[in-house]
C-alpha cells in the first residue's frame, strides 16, 4: 500500500488545527505554516500524478480492512488530476490573499483554508459514497467560515443564505445515501457499482430515486439548473480570493456526478433508462442559458464573474451528461481550463474593484495601472468566453466535436455558441466600461482639502497570481495535444468499471476470503433464479423475520 | 412499527420543508432541526427495522440474531455532523440578524443600489 495516498488528507488536517491553535496571534507564522502546508500539498499531488501515469488504479485500505467492509482511499488518474489541480489552484489563491492583506481581514484565514483542502482532497480522494459526504461536510464547513470571512452585511446575508442551502443539500444527500443503503446494502463505490448493475428493472424504482436525488445534491454543488441560485450571490459577495478558490468546489460537484453516475447509474445501468444523463442536459442547456443573460444584465463585475462561472459549469454539464468517453474528455479539459479562467477572473477583478469605489459597472476615474488591468481582464475574459488563442476555445471546440449525436447535437451547440456570443458581449461590455470609458472620465474634485489617499499600485507578487493563472490557460491550450490524450487514457480508466472493481474489491486474499459469501452477486454471473435480490434488502427481510420470530 | 417509522419521518419532513420555505432566521433553524431528525430516523431504519436486537456480532452465541450495525454508526455521523452544523447555522444567523438588522433569508436586491430594502419587512 501506498501511503502518500493518505497525505493530501493528512498534511492540512495537521497543519491547520496547529494554525487555529498555536499560530493565531502571529500572521506571518501562520502564513509560513500555510504556504509550507500548501507546497507541500503540490508537491505530494504531482508525486500522486506521477504514480498513477502507469495506469494502475491505487487503493489505500483504512486500518486495513478490507474494502467493501473498511474504508478505502482510491487514487487513479483522475483523482490525481483533481488533486493536482487543487493545489495549484490553492497556491495561487494562497499567494494572491497573503499579498493583498485579505488573510489579515479576519480571524483564521489559514486555518478554514488548510481545513478547505482538507475536503477538497478527501472528497476527490474517497472510495465510498458516506465518506464522500462527509468530506463534502468538511469542505462546507471551511468554506461556510471563508465565506463570511472579514465580514460586512452583504457577505453575512448572502453567507447565511450559503449556509442554508447546502445544510438543506446535505439533507437531501443524506436522504439518498439511506435509500441506497436501503436498497443495496453497501455505500462502497465500487461494490455499488456491482449491485445496482444487478437489480432487474422492475424493482429499480428505489434505486432510481436515490439516483436522482444524488444528482441533485451534486447539481446543487456544481450550480446546475434548478439549483444553481445560490452561487452568484454567494461568489459575488465571498472574499475575492476565496471566489478564486471555491472555483474548484463546483468542480467537486461535476466530479462527483462524473465518477458516481458513470460508475454506478451510467447508461450502462439498463434499469436506469439513461435517467441521470437526460436530466443532466436539459439542467446543462438552462444553465448556460441563465449563466449567458446573467452576464448580460449584470449590474456589477463580480455578479456578471459569477454568471460566467455558472455558464460555463453549464458548459461542463453539458459534455457530461453524455456519459460518453469522447465527451468526458473534452468535459475534463474544459474542467482544467475553467476552474483557472474563473480565478484568473476573480483575481484580476479583486485587484480593479479594490482600487475602485465600487464594483459597479460605472465610469470612474481610471484607477493605477489602468493598462495592466485591461490587458489581465481581457485575457480572463476571452478565456472564459471561449475565444482563441487561450484553452476556453479548444475546450468548447472539443465539447462541441463530441456531442454529435442527433438528439444532443441542437440544443447543444445552440446554447453553447449563443451562449459564448452572449458572454462576448456581456464582458465587452464591462471592460469597456470599466477601462475604456473610465480613461474619458476626469477625476472627481476632491470634496474636502484632504485628497483621497491615491490607492496603491499593485505590487509584482500581487499581479503574480493572476499573471500565472493566465500563463496555465496559455499552457493549456499549447500543449492540448499531449493533455488531452493523457486526458483521453484518464477517461479511458474511468469507463473501465471491472479495473476499478476489481482494485477496490480484489486486491488481497483477505478480502477474497470474505467475499465468497458474496459470490453469487459477481458480475456476470448467469442470475438463474432470476430474483437477484440485494444484499441490504435481503439482510432486512432477514432481520424482520428475526424481530418478528422474537416478538412470536 | 413500519408505519409509526414512516409516518414520523414523513411529518417530520413536511413540517421542515414548511418552516424552511418560512424564509426566516429562526423558523429555518428548526426547518433543517426537523429536516435533520428525519434523514437521522430514515437512515437508522435503512438497514431493517428489528426490536430489541444487539447491533453486534456475538461470536459466543452465532446463532443469536443481530441488526445491522452499520446504519447504526452512519447515524452516529450524520447526528454528529448535524448537531455542528446547526450550531455553526446558529451562528451565522445571529452574526447576520445583528448586522442586518433583520432575519428575513432572502437577500433583496443583487445589486445592492437600494440600502433600504435591505430591512423592509417580510410578512411571508
Amino acid at each position: 500500500m501506498n501511503h502518500w495516498i493518505i497525505a493530501p488528507v493528512i498534511l492540512p488536517a495537521m497543519i491547520a488545527p496547529l494554525i487555529a491553535f498555536v499560530m493565531r496571534y502571529d500572521i506571518t507564522l501562520a502564513r509560513a505554516a500555510s504556504f509550507a502546508s500548501t507546497l507541500g500539498l503540490l508537491a505530494i499531488s504531482i508525486g500522486l500524478t506521477v504514480t498513477v501515469v502507469d495506469g494502475d488504479v491505487h487503493v489505500y485500505r483504512l486500518g486495513d480492512w478490507p474494502a467493501p467492509f473498511g474504508i478505502v482511499l482510491v487514487l487513479d488518474r483522475l483523482s490525481a488530476l483533481m488533486v493536482l489541480l487543487t493545489a495549484i489552484l490553492a497556491l495561487l489563491t494562497l499567494i494572491h490573499s497573503v499579498a493583498t492583506g485579505w488573510d489579515a481581514k479576519g480571524r483564521h484565514f489559514h486555518a478554514l483554508f488548510q481545513f478547505q483542502l482538507m475536503g477538497i482532497c478527501g472528497a476527490f480522494l474517497t472510495g465510498d459514497v458516506f465518506n464522500l459526504f462527509v468530506f463534502f461536510e468538511v469542505l462546507l464547513i471551511a468554506s461556510y467560515g471563508l465565506m463570511i470571512h472579514s465580514g460586512g452585511v452583504a457577505r453575512m446575508r448572502s453567507g447565511l443564505q450559503y449556509v442554508i442551502i447546502n445544510l438543506a443539500g446535505s439533507t437531501l444527500f443524506l436522504f439518498a445515501l439511506g435509500t441506497l443503503y436501503a436498497s443495496t446494502g453497501t455505500l462502497n463505490i465500487a461494490d455499488l457499482s456491482q449491485k445496482v448493475q444487478q437489480i432487474p428493472t422492475d424493482e429499480a424504482g428505489l434505486v432510481r430515486v436515490a439516483a436522482i436525488l444524488l444528482m441533485a445534491v451534486f447539481a446543487v454543488k456544481a450550480a446546475v439548473f434548478p439549483v444553481q441560485f445560490w452561487l452568484p450571490g454567494t461568489y459575488a459577495n465571498a472574499p475575492a480570493p476565496v471566489a478564486a478558490l471555491f472555483a474548484i468546489m463546483t468542480k467537486v460537484g461535476a466530479y462527483a456526478i462524473l465518477r458516481i453516475h458513470a460508475l454506478i447509474f451510467g447508461p450502462h445501468v439498463a434499469s436506469m433508462e439513461g435517467l441521470p444523463g437526460d436530466m443532466l442536459f436539459v439542467g446543462a442547456i438552462i444553465t448556460i442559458a441563465i449563466g449567458a443573460f446573467g452576464v448580460l444584465g449584470a449590474k456589477r463585475l463580480m455578479p456578471l464573474i459569477a454568471f460566467s462561472v455558472v455558464g460555463s459549469m453549464g458548459t461542463l454539464m453539458v459534455a457530461v451528461a453524455a456519459f460518453e468517453p469522447r465527451a468526458v474528455t473534452a468535459a475534463l479539459y474544459y474542467l482544467v481550463h475553467s476552474t483557472f479562467a474563473a480565478a484568473a477572473l476573480f483575481l484580476v477583478a479583486d485587484l480593479v474593484v479594490s482600487r475602485r469605489a465600487d464594483d459597479r459597472l460605472t465610469a470612474q476615474a481610471p484607477v493605477v495601472q489602468n493598462g495592466l488591468f485591461a490587458a489581465l481582464f481581457f485575457g480572463g475574459a476571452i478565456a472564459m468566453a471561449g475565444m482563441p488563442p487561450l484553452s476556453g476555445f479548444l475546450g468548447k471546440l472539443l465539447i462541441l466535436d463530441a456531442l454529435r449525436e442527433p438528439g444532443h447535437i441542437v440544443p447543444a451547440w445552440t446554447a453553447i455558441l449563443a451562449g459564448s456570443l452572449l458572454t462576448i458581449v456581456g464582458f465587452a461590455r464591462a471592460g469597456s466600461m470599466i477601462f475604456w470609458k473610465s480613461t474619458a472620465t476626469p477625476a472627481p474634485l476632491p470634496v474636502t482639502d484632504t485628497p483621497a489617499p491615491e490607492p496603491a499600485p499593485a505590487t509584482a507578487l500581487e499581479v503574480a497570481p493572476s499573471i500565472a493563472a493566465l500563463a496555465l490557460l496559455a499552457a493549456l491550450a499549447l500543449l492540448a495535444g499531449p493533455i488531452t490524450r493523457y486526458l483521453d487514457a484518464t477517461t479511458g480508466e474511468l469507463f473501465d468499471r471491472t479495473g476499478y472493481i476489481s482494485a477496490v474489491l480484489d486486491e488481497n486474499n483477505a478480502g477474497k476470503q470474505i467475499h465468497d459469501d458474496h459470490g453469487r452477486d459477481e458480475p456476470g454471473e448467469p442470475q438463474a433464479d432470476g430474483a437477484s435480490v440485494p444484499h441490504g434488502a435481503d439482510d432486512a427481510e432477514a432481520h424482520e423475520a428475526d424481530a418478528e420470530h422474537l416478538e412470536e | 412499527m413500519e408505519l409509526l417509522v414512516a409516518s414520523a419521518i414523513g411529518v417530520l419532513t413536511a413540517g421542515g420543508v414548511y418552516l424552511i420555505l418560512r424564509l426566516r432566521a429562526f423558523p429555518v433553524i428548526l426547518g433543517l432541526s426537523l429536516l435533520t431528525y428525519a434523514v437521522n430516523i430514515f437512515i437508522f431504519s435503512s438497514g431493517g427495522l428489528a426490536v430489541n436486537l444487539p447491533p453486534i456480532l456475538n461470536k459466543y452465541a452465532p446463532d443469536q440474531a443481530y441488526t445491522d450495525p452499520l446504519p447504526q454508526a452512519l447515524v452516529l455521523t450524520a447526528i454528529v455532523i448535524s448537531f455542528g452544523m446547526t450550531a455553526l447555522l446558529v451562528m451565522v444567523a445571529l452574526g447576520s440578524f445583528l448586522e442586518a438588522d433583520t432575519d428575513a433569508v432572502d437577500v433583496p436586491d443583487q445589486d445592492g443600489e437600494d440600502g433600504e430594502d435591505g430591512k423592509r419587512e417580510t410578512s411571508r
